[in-house]
């Protein structure tokens, strides 16, 4: 029981990393098109924002400046991600094929370029100590206060996102442009500067997702890169540009993966999800929640 | 398909560079040293597969990232049978505490089974994959995506199997070639001259396919896969075929590979050699099989110019590459030489690289 | 030229440079451990040259990155022995790597120098291997594991060579010296999601944990493991991929009272330590520390300089023979290379995580340990001299 339980929540908390993650993806792809194999990278960043908050604060004790990391994650990896819309995805549109060879030099650059600054070896974040040690609900059951952390980060960022996308009128736009990009242009949004909007606030989403995963493993060049393919997997499998489709996909693919790891091994674990993915796929190509359209090509 | 070939080589100006491009493939082994003769062997071999992605990504729009587990299957196949000629019982698995050797490993020791499985196997992978994927219509970003899932599947597969496939280590320390020392530097020129040959041979298979009625099916799905299913074509059976195709180059590139490199590992199924792979035929330019041999050469030169002079930094290089063809080239180095070209013609050429997909 | 270097003292080299190649991953998931231990190969060969050289001539370095990925380290190790003709290469961390270095450098009938502790069952004439052999690492950690009375063990280990053979060992052992195995867990290289693995040790209720993880992974296992309200009090753990560079990006918190194996700690009080890591702290930033790896890829480089003096050639065919015996006095202490294994013989130690990140040692050999690349209990081989194999 203990064990299912706890079983249970580490697939929450697991779904909830891969969450962050892949919601910008999920928009990018969904606005514009563009597969961004650099997104990982926008989590690096944000981890090594979290470690570079830590350095300058000097022995802080008290933990704010890894809460304040979190808004400067996000500041940080949502300025990159404008400065990148505007130098290279903007020319990427509607060209999933050439974005995914583009934004793959990116990443390439993006790690070679934190590898230059803070040096090839991993680095270390604390965790503050408020997110050290957990409630202990049943004997041998603790529920670590760093997972519930990011547990509610995830629920926060999705509140954000659909408060943000259903209630706020840029939001608005944004759903409008993902729906359909010529009519939204044709009814006077400035679709070029929703892209470019979407675009960084997904690549902060995952800044912020930087700074959760430093509370659970490493912070080096290639952080990123553990996760990318998992969010993709996450994205394909919820369906492309639906708020409901990424969290049902995260859902999926992190419950499911404790349980198989539980009762086979790590390796034949995601094996295994990632083959029900496949198959999956085979039976509804778009994904769980894809958009409804009646176009053809 | 003599007819079209004979055509091809007695025609202009593309005909002759190709007879110089062989020219020159034939006359290396008199003037590289045994080290860039090797590596250039690697690379030949690597513009097999490229030719196969050209087919499947620029000539018929499906993008996959998945061909490193093709490529591997058939280098690992290859490393089968040349690991047997070495050990009757590999030294990974006396490790892993076999001992004996597997039943379906048993086989590999025949060269009349290895060979051809090289290419087999991964033509059964594709068609397995295939058919339902293209019945069910998966195309696109979303084919890319779970080409991609394979590749990680695969090679998750291969490291935790150890005992069968030698894990992450993958296969090595071979010693003979049919009968011939690996060690020996007229082996390697063989080699070289066996994959030279063979790339030039599926190069003017590829370019007769293309030239056929197949070949314009596969163009007319890249830019409108419905109307051709409107007119009644079974587009599937298609897709289905250019996949396996693909593959099987992709397989038979591995099984030259091997005997060069001297080793296969997992590391070369993974998602980061696949996209590579994607990334040469896109360097050279999509749609175009010359272009395709000529970006792997020149991606792959590069790669090893600059991680040789700048070890610490070269992947900058690399990167800013990858971008500066997407951004300025997007057609590749075809592109680039065609417009150098241009008046002659040939800048009609250029259409035929793929519209943006549109979406609905 | 040699009138020349003679007239002008030390400093102005006589004749060719020595080339030399140094062959790690700058890129990749190895360089998190890599690229410390060329660094300290680069140090090495420039105290030398600082000396005065080797035979009056100049150590050259030629880098080359393998990129963690195992071909390429076999195409860099062709492209240093073929291209650039170097007269010896030092390099490679995993196994994987080493595996596919060893037919190039065997064809080549070359030399690599090694400096990392792997799982045996290897003894190739064209390698010297400074790292530990299985029974200078992993077996003295089991046996004193089972004398502190931690009897049920839980192994969990990185998908690949070096965890399997060296859990085969660990199985073996267990058997032959009285305890018992409650589980055993691989997962694949750069995994980071350790809580359910975590279930399965608290389900297992081991005594000790016998962790042969790499890289990334052990930061995210001992984060995880520690959120999960496990301390060492609770459940220890001995690892033998963790040295003190590892320790700072795991957080010394995560690990204190945890157990290691290594030949070398930086915390060693040998006159021989004390300079090399003032000297490595002065040169690479008084943030970075040394380890076990660390120095066998240092006095790697001054065991091949003994041997080309030994010699009086750089020719890869002479320096072989004459390393063979060749000591040094390493900052772990007096190193030897074996004379019939090419390994090195040094001295065992254990050590517990302090909470400045460096290791209290709380048990040693006391002397060091002659290497065993093929233990009895897996193995019937045996070494009869490098290279030379035979079945018992």
């Amino acid at each position: 029981m203990e064990v299912f339980l706890s079983q249970l929540f580490n697939g929450l908390s697991l779904s909830a990393i891969l969450l962050l993650v892949a919601l910008g993806l999920s928009i990018t792809f969904g606005i514009m098109g563009v597969i961004n194999f650099a997104h990982g990278e926008y989590l690096m960043v944000g981890a090594y924002t979290a470690y570079v908050m830590q350095r300058l604060s000097h022995g802080d004790q008290t933990g704010i400046s890894f809460l304040l990391a979190l808004p400067i994650a996000f500041a940080v990896a949502y300025l990159l991600g404008l400065i990148v819309e505007k130098l290279l995805i903007r020319f990427l549109y509607g060209r999933p094929y050439e974005s995914i060879l583009a934004t793959w030099g990116l990443s390439l650059i993006l790690q070679q370029g934190a590898r230059s600054i803070f040096g090839a070896n991993n680095v270390e974040v604390t965790a503050p100590h408020w997110l050290q040690g957990g409630i202990q609900p049943l004997d041998g059951f603790q529920l670590p206060y760093n997972r519930i952390f990011i547990l509610s980060l995830a629920v926060f960022a999705v509140a954000g996102m659909y408060f943000y996308v259903n209630r706020s009128s840029s939001g608005r736009r944004m759903r409008a442009v993902m729906q359909n990009r010529d009519m939204s242009a044709c009814m006077g949004i400035k679709i070029r500067k929703v892209d470019s909007l979407t675009f960084a606030i997904g690549s902060g989403i995952a800044g912020v997702a930087g700074c959760a995963v430093s509370l659970l493993g490493s912070i080096g060049p290639s952080t990123g890169q553990n996760y990318i393919v998992d969010a993709f997997m996450v994205v394909v499998l919820g369906g492309v540009g639906s708020l409901s489709g990424t969290i049902a996909g995260a859902l999926m693919i992190g419950l499911t993966n404790p349980l198989f790891e539980y009762v086979t091994t790590s390796s034949m674990g995601k094996v295994i999800v990632f083959t029900l993915v496949i198959i999956f796929l085979q039976w509804r190509p778009s994904g769980l929640f894809a958009i409804k359209t009646r176009a053809l090509d | 398909m003599t007819k079209t070939i004979l055509h091809f080589l007695s025609g202009g100006k593309n005909a002759f560079s190709f007879l110089i491009f062989c020219a020159v493939l034939l006359v290396l082994p008199l003037v590289l040293s045994d080290f860039r003769l090797n590596l250039l062997g690697k690379f030949l071999s690597f513009a097999i597969v490229a030719i196969g992605i050209d087919l499947i990504w620029g000539y018929t729009g499906i993008l996959s990232l998945g061909h490193g587990v093709f490529f591997s299957l058939g280098a690992y196949a290859m490393g089968m049978y040349l690991k047997l000629q070495s050990e009757s019982l590999p030294d990974f698995m006396m490790w892993s505490g076999l001992t004996e050797l597997p039943w379906f490993w048993k086989p590999f020791s025949h060269a009349w089974f290895a060979l051809p499985m090289a290419v087999l196997a991964p033509v059964v992978l594709a068609v397995i994959i295939g058919i339902p994927t293209f019945t069910a219509r998966i195309k696109g970003p979303y084919f890319a995506i779970l080409t991609q899932a394979l590749a990680l599947v695969f090679s998750i597969l291969f490291i935790g199997q150890q005992p069968y496939t030698g894990g992450t280590n993958g296969i090595t320390n071979f010693q003979d070639v049919f009968g011939y020392s690996l060690s020996e530097p007229s082996t390697m020129r063989g080699l070289y001259i066996v994959t030279a040959i063979i790339l030039m041979l599926v190069f003017l298979f590829a370019k007769w396919l293309v030239s056929t009625q197949m070949g314009r099916i596969f163009i007319a799905i890249r830019d409108g896969e419905n109307r051709l299913r409107f007119l009644g074509y079974n587009t599937t059976l298609f897709k289905v075929a250019v996949f396996s195709l693909s593959a099987c180059l992709a397989g038979l590139a591995g099984a030259l590979y091997v005997p060069q490199v001297g080793i296969i590992s997992p590391s070369m199924m993974g998602i980061l050699p696949s996209v590579e792979m994607a990334i040469w035929v896109a360097v050279g330019g999509r749609g175009n099989l010359a272009g395709a041999v000529l970006g792997t050469l020149a991606v792959n030169f590069a790669k090893t110019y600059l991680s040789e002079t700048f070890p610490d930094s070269w992947l900058y290089f690399q990167g800013a590459l990858f971008v500066a063809v997407v951004l300025l080239f997007p057609q590749g180095i075809i592109g680039l030489l065609d417009r150098f070209r241009s008046g002659h013609g040939r800048a009609a050429l250029r259409k035929k690289a793929p519209a943006p997909v549109a979406r609905g | 030229m040699f009138v020349l270097s003679l007239g002008m003292g030390n400093i102005a080299f006589s004749a060719e440079p020595i080339k030399v190649g140094v062959l790690h991953s700058l890129s990749g998931t190895m360089s998190i451990s890599e690229v410390a231990v060329k660094d300290a190969t680069l140090m090495a060969i420039e105290e030398i040259n600082a000396e005065g050289g080797l035979l009056g001539r100049r150590i050259v370095p030629i880098i080359e990155d393998g990129a963690s990925d195992w071909p390429t380290f076999a195409e860099k190790a062709k492209k240093l022995i073929w291209k650039d003709k170097v007269d010896v290469v030092f390099g490679c961390w995993t196994s994987a790597s080493r595996k596919a270095v060893l037919p190039v450098f065997e064809k080549a009938d070359h030399l690599l120098f090694y400096p990392v502790q792997y799982e045996g069952l290897e003894a190739s004439k064209n390698i010297v291997y400074t790292g530990a052999a299985p029974n200078q690492q992993i077996m003295p950690a089991v046996t004193w594991l089972l004398k502190q009375n931690k009897k049920k063990m839980f192994l969990l280990g990185s998908d690949y060579v070096f965890p399997r053979t060296a859990n085969l060992i660990i199985k073996a052992q267990l058997k032959a010296e009285g305890g018992t195995l409650v589980g055993e867990e691989y997962t694949p290289l750069g995994h980071t999601e350790y809580s359910t693995v975590i279930n399965k040790i608290k389900a297992a209720k081991p005594d000790v944990v016998f962790n042969t993880l790499n890289g990334d992974s052990n930061v995210a296992f001992f984060k995880q493991l520690r959120a999960a309200g496990i301390s060492a009090e609770d459940i220890p753990t001995m690892s033998v991929s963790i040295a003190e560079d590892e320790i700072r990006a795991i957080g010394a918190d995560n690990l204190v009272g945890h157990y290691a194996a290594w030949n070398y700690f930086m915390s060693m009080k040998t006159p021989e330590n004390e300079t090399f890591v003032k000297n490595y702290k002065a040169r690479y930033g008084a943030n970075r520390v040394t380890d076990d790896p660390i120095e066998a890829g240092y006095f790697g480089v001054y065991l091949w300089a003994e041997a080309v003096k030994k010699a009086g050639t750089t020719d890869v065919a002479k320096v072989r023979e004459a390393v063979k015996g060749i000591s040094y006095k390493a900052p772990e202490g007096l190193v030897t290379v074996s004379k019939i294994n090419n390994h090195t013989s040094k001295l065992v130690q254990i050590g517990k995580v302090r909470s400045d990140g460096q290791f209290d040692i709380v048990w040693t050999s006391g002397k060091v340990v002659e290497p065993d690349p093929f233990p009895a209990l897996v193995s019937k081989k045996k070494v009869l001299a490098p290279g030379k194999i035979v079945d018992e």
